[in-house]
């Protein structure tokens, strides 16, 4: 018996939760692929034009959708601890993915 | 057991009936029994639960005083959310036709409807949640401004009736079984904005340790589901900052 935690900002708890846990993932292997520069170039030349097939593009977007949502949700969080205000949550949530969206899809147009 | 019919249905001169599982057992064990409870205008999920009690059954335990949403006595799990039953219409939780009604979450169950409230209020207490007079009886009396910011903040949270639904409804209490809830610091932010609590660094020692405010992921169910509208979420976030505020002052 669960209550029902469809609401928005147990949403944009999941949210944060999820892209925090996602972007863990990625760096390691983000600075593992980086250290090629110093061990191996010309894995990193190979692994550099693997990444610009179209799906890696894709998963790009995804990346930085993830990075922006954190970051802004991150945002909105610290000040409703550090502020002495507590302002409509809802709606900075909602301005917080928002935002997120719009650096991503401009991210997407510019690459496409 | 055999479903229950309704005898006064057919008093009222009216034909519906609504379709209702409630919880029997404890804890340790039990399971939803179906009661048929004849549909009213005009009926709460407490009326409901009086129903089956007086009618159909009257071993089923529950909790309740007022009727009038005054002593958060009544508070139950109703299609899976906390609710505070008395106040609420059967009309705006009935689906299609059905209703499921629980004891509250995140709490022990003694018997059927009847959740153990003693983690609960203990929490209070832990919290720092008892009042420490600043002055005897024979002081004057000290002037309160109503207006004044930090009046303003411990009366936010004053009207609080104990019902216990933001515990039921907080998932960080149902993974930490040691947090010590929205209701708990809620009323440690209140005592700690009260001029006339003696005691506000027994209160930022008490809720910053283990199980205390820092735990809270501000998922903000308790404030969703607050039956009087108050918000413990930003109350939680107040003693975030006071706590911080204070570590790096004595830190200095």
């Amino acid at each position: 018996m669960r209550p029902a935690r469809a609401h928005p900002l147990w949403l944009a708890f999941v949210l944060h939760r999820v892209s925090g846990l996602a972007l863990a993932l990625f760096l390691p292997v983000h600075f593992w692929v980086l250290s090629y520069a110093l061990t191996t170039p010309e894995k990193l030349n190979e692994f550099l034009s693997f990444a610009e097939q179209p799906i890696v593009k894709l998963a790009e977007f995804g990346l930085v959708f993830l990075l922006a949502v954190h970051v802004f949700g991150g945002l909105r969080l610290m000040a409703m601890e550090w502020l002495p205000w507590s302002g409509p949550q809802k709606s900075l949530a909602a301005g917080a993915l928002g935002v997120a969206v719009l650096i991503s899809g401009t991210f997407l147009l510019q690459v496409v | 057991m055999e479903p229950v019919t309704s005898q006064e249905s057919a008093l009222d001169g009216q034909s519906g009936t609504l379709e209702v599982s409630v919880w029997r057992g404890t804890s340790q064990g039990g399971d939803y029994q179906r009661f048929e409870v004849p549909a009213l205008e005009n009926q709460t999920i407490l009326d409901v639960v009086s129903w089956i009690q007086h009618y159909a059954d009257a071993t089923l335990t529950y909790r309740f005083a007022c009727r009038v949403g005054m002593c958060g006595s009544c508070a139950m799990m109703v299609n899976g959310q906390p609710r505070w039953t008395c106040r609420t219409h059967v009309k705006k939780v009935l689906k299609a036709g059905k209703v499921q009604i629980g004891p509250l979450r995140n709490l022990p169950v003694i018997k059927d409807l009847v959740a153990d409230m003693d983690p609960f209020f203990d929490k209070w207490v832990t919290a720092g949640g008892a009042h420490a007079p600043s002055a005897t009886r024979d002081d004057p009396i000290p002037p309160v401004d109503p207006q004044d910011a930090i009046r303003v903040e411990a009366s936010a949270g004053i009207e609080c009736i104990n019902c216990s639904i933001c515990y039921a409804a907080c998932d960080t209490v149902a993974g930490n079984p040691d947090y010590l809830g929205p209701a708990a610091l809620q009323r440690a932010w209140t005592l700690l904005n009260d001029a006339k609590h003696d005691a506000p660094h027994q209160i930022l020692d008490a809720v910053s340790g283990v199980g205390g405010c820092h735990n809270c992921h501000s998922m903000g169910s308790c404030t969703v589901f607050c039956p009087n509208d108050l918000d413990p979420m930003s109350a939680i976030a107040g003693l975030k900052r006071e706590t911080a505020k204070s570590f790096f002052r004595r830190r200095k």
